[in-house]
């Protein structure tokens, strides 16, 4: 018996992969547009009922009411300073702590990187009772106004933020060679506040708003610590417009959406020219 | 009397582990010296501890007669050029090389005159507003070097600056690195493992193992006379012959059956087994010098201006390097042939 041993034409074995590629991008796309309309079936829903305000016809009544609404600036403008405030707190033991954490302690990581994620364990609400019990009478007494009660709710927010920003710094320091970049600051006479602001500051600034980025998205919508600590910002004005109005909360739900994707856009438009440059 | 730069009785250790130990060197104004040896030896950690970066455990350095063992980096007026560059990634050019004058709250027009004197001392006066990753390597590694001098220090340490750049750009910036230092007279004490380096740049070097010093000289005492049988393999290339003491009072030692002479010292008694060394620029493949033994050519390898033969010889191994010259015959391996060397180009270590 002859066995042949002819090898196959090179066409055939390139011609199986194709039906198999062409199959396996078929599901991709299904995959995909199921994703997709997971995610904007709601977000067209709820954007087609903010625009149904005015019977019979289609419009933005809704978001006229919104912008019109005497609670709506106030809430937010409030929000978006706790938000800054919150970033700058956050940014101020996070960043340092990171550092040091780089430079002198990296055994200590681990745990550094535990304790920021405890936010994510520790449930807002049981957050906020535990600041009520700790500040909510002498000697640390904080809640005794609304501006005392404020402060609080900026260091809580800080805390909140922790996850965010100490992965996004310490993923730019990683990216960086610290020591190095320290030693030479320090060989030539600068002292640590120094190399902290005109070194290690600037060439953070992509991961640190990228950081900074997410506290202000998850900031501007939180309503249980806000709540609780009876402050009038965005969060409990959105719940209070949900229970009282039919078309608004909708307005305000795309209103939200568009600023925390505005917030993405940002991230990405500024890393991208950092590359570049 | 002390150096400007003095080291005395330095010793480092990292969680009981010996980096560095009974370190004692004297650096004079002006001077360049070179610390020599493997990865691991404690070269770095030597220069770290003078930069004031890593206290030493034990010890005193002094610079121009003050006690700076344990004052800050940054209150030290010491330049330092580092491998990575370690530019600030933010800052132009001209920012990098300002930023020690600004720390030290220099005026502005003093400050920018001294910049543009160093953009020209490292010949880049154009790329003043450059950022450093539109730099090339050994540009970037010029503008470290500029800014660290840009400080008036009173000491410069280079920590093998040269060792991420290609071997073109390394010949080029080693040159001018020496020029700038000849030019400034700026005391430098400069880290590398490339013994060429060492070799053509110092006034001295320093080789080191294990955390020790091996040998302080200059450069031609080091690959010359070197005091210890690492110094003599870790410098150069180097044969080392096992032979048996025959006479030490003449110089007589015995290879297999050939009888081998030599003019250097030999502290071991008659029948002692000892190695026998010799540089492979000083054997040759003729007859002509005191000592003859014969063997067979193992390889040959065309390394350019060098051809280095490899010999089996009675007892061992010995490598030639030769001269290479258009006449040149080239022996090809399994040739019979001899090999000879002066006998005052050996030396016995026991």
């Amino acid at each position: 018996m002859t066995i042949s041993t002819t090898p196959l034409p090179v066409g055939i074995e390139a011609e199986a992969p194709p039906t198999l590629a062409k199959a396996s991008r078929f599901w991709a796309w299904v995959i995909l547009m199921i994703a997709g309309l997971y995610f904007l079936v709601p977000l067209g829903a709820t954007f087609w009922w903010s625009l149904k305000a005015t019977e019979g016809t289609l419009g933005f009544e809704a978001y006229r009411r919104l912008f019109d609404d005497a609670n709506f600036w106030p809430s937010f403008t409030e929000s978006v300073i706790n938000a800054i405030a919150a970033i700058f707190l956050s940014l101020l033991i996070i960043v340092p702590t990171a550092y040091w954490v780089t430079l002198k302690l990296p055994k200590l990581r681990p745990v550094v990187e535990f304790i920021t994620l405890l936010p994510f364990v520790i449930p807002a609400v049981v957050l906020v009772f535990s600041l009520l019990r700790l500040y909510g009478r002498p000697p640390l007494l904080l809640t005794a106004t609304y501006d005392s009660s404020r402060v609080l709710l900026v260091c809580a927010y800080a805390t909140l933020s922790f996850p965010y920003m100490f992965r996004s710094v310490d993923n730019g320091l990683r990216a960086m060679d610290v020591r190095s970049l320290t030693e030479a600051a320090q060989s030539l006479g600068a002292g640590w506040p120094t190399i902290l602001r005109r070194v290690i500051f600037p060439n953070l600034r992509v991961a640190v708003l990228s950081g900074a980025l997410l506290t202000f998205a998850i900031v501007i919508g939180e309503l249980t610590i806000a709540l609780f600590l009876a402050q009038q910002t965005f969060g409990p004005y959105m719940a209070n417009l949900t229970r009282s109005k039919v078309y608004e909360p909708s307005a305000m739900a795309i209103v939200a959406f568009a600023i925390t994707w505005a917030a993405m856009g940002m991230i990405a438009l500024i890393s991208r020219s950092r590359e570049r440059r | 009397m002390s150096g400007f730069l003095s080291l005395q009785g330095v010793r480092k250790e990292f969680n009981g582990v010996v980096a560095v130990e009974s370190f004692n060197l004297e650096v004079e104004p002006g001077e360049f010296v070179s610390f020599l040896g493997p990865s691991g030896c404690g070269k770095t950690t030597t220069l770290r501890m003078v930069a004031g970066f890593e206290p030493p455990t034990s010890g005193t350095i002094r610079l121009a007669g003050e006690d700076v063992t344990y004052t800050k980096p940054n209150e030290r007026n010491i330049g330092m050029v580092f491998q990575s560059y370690a530019l600030f990634p933010n800052m132009t050019v001209a920012e990098n090389i300002a930023f020690g004058l600004r720390v030290r709250k220099e005026e502005g027009a003093a400050r920018s005159e001294r910049v543009a004197e160093l953009l020209d001392l490292i010949h880049l006066p154009d790329k003043a507003k450059a950022y450093p990753n539109e730099l090339s390597g050994g540009q970037q590694q010029r503008v470290a070097l500029a800014r660290a001098l840009a400080i008036r220090p009173q000491l410069l340490l280079l920590d093998e600056p040269l060792s991420a750049l290609d071997a073109k750009i390394r010949d080029d910036l080693r040159a001018e690195i020496r020029r700038i230092q000849r030019q400034l007279n700026i005391t430098t004490i400069y880290v590398t493992h490339d013994q060429e380096e060492a070799l053509a740049l110092s006034d001295r070097v320093v080789v080191m193992s294990k955390g020790r010093m091996e040998q302080v000289g200059e450069p031609f005492e080091i690959y010359n006379n070197p005091a210890t049988g690492f110094v003599a393999s870790f410098v150069g290339q180097l044969n080392r012959l096992p032979v048996t003491v025959v006479d030490p009072a003449l110089g007589r030692l015995r290879a297999g059956r050939s009888e081998i002479r030599t003019t250097s010292l030999i502290e071991s008694p008659e029948g002692a087994e000892v190695s026998l060394m010799m540089r492979p620029e000083e054997v040759t493949l003729d007859a002509e010098e005191d000592n003859v033994l014969e063997g067979t050519v193992e390889s040959v390898t065309f390394l350019g201006s060098i051809v280095r033969v490899q010999v089996a010889v009675d007892g061992g191994r010995l490598t030639a390097d030769l001269f290479n010259e258009r006449l040149l015959e080239l022996p090809v391996a399994g040739d019979a042939t001899q090999v000879s060397f002066p006998s005052h180009a050996c030396w016995v270590l026991a």
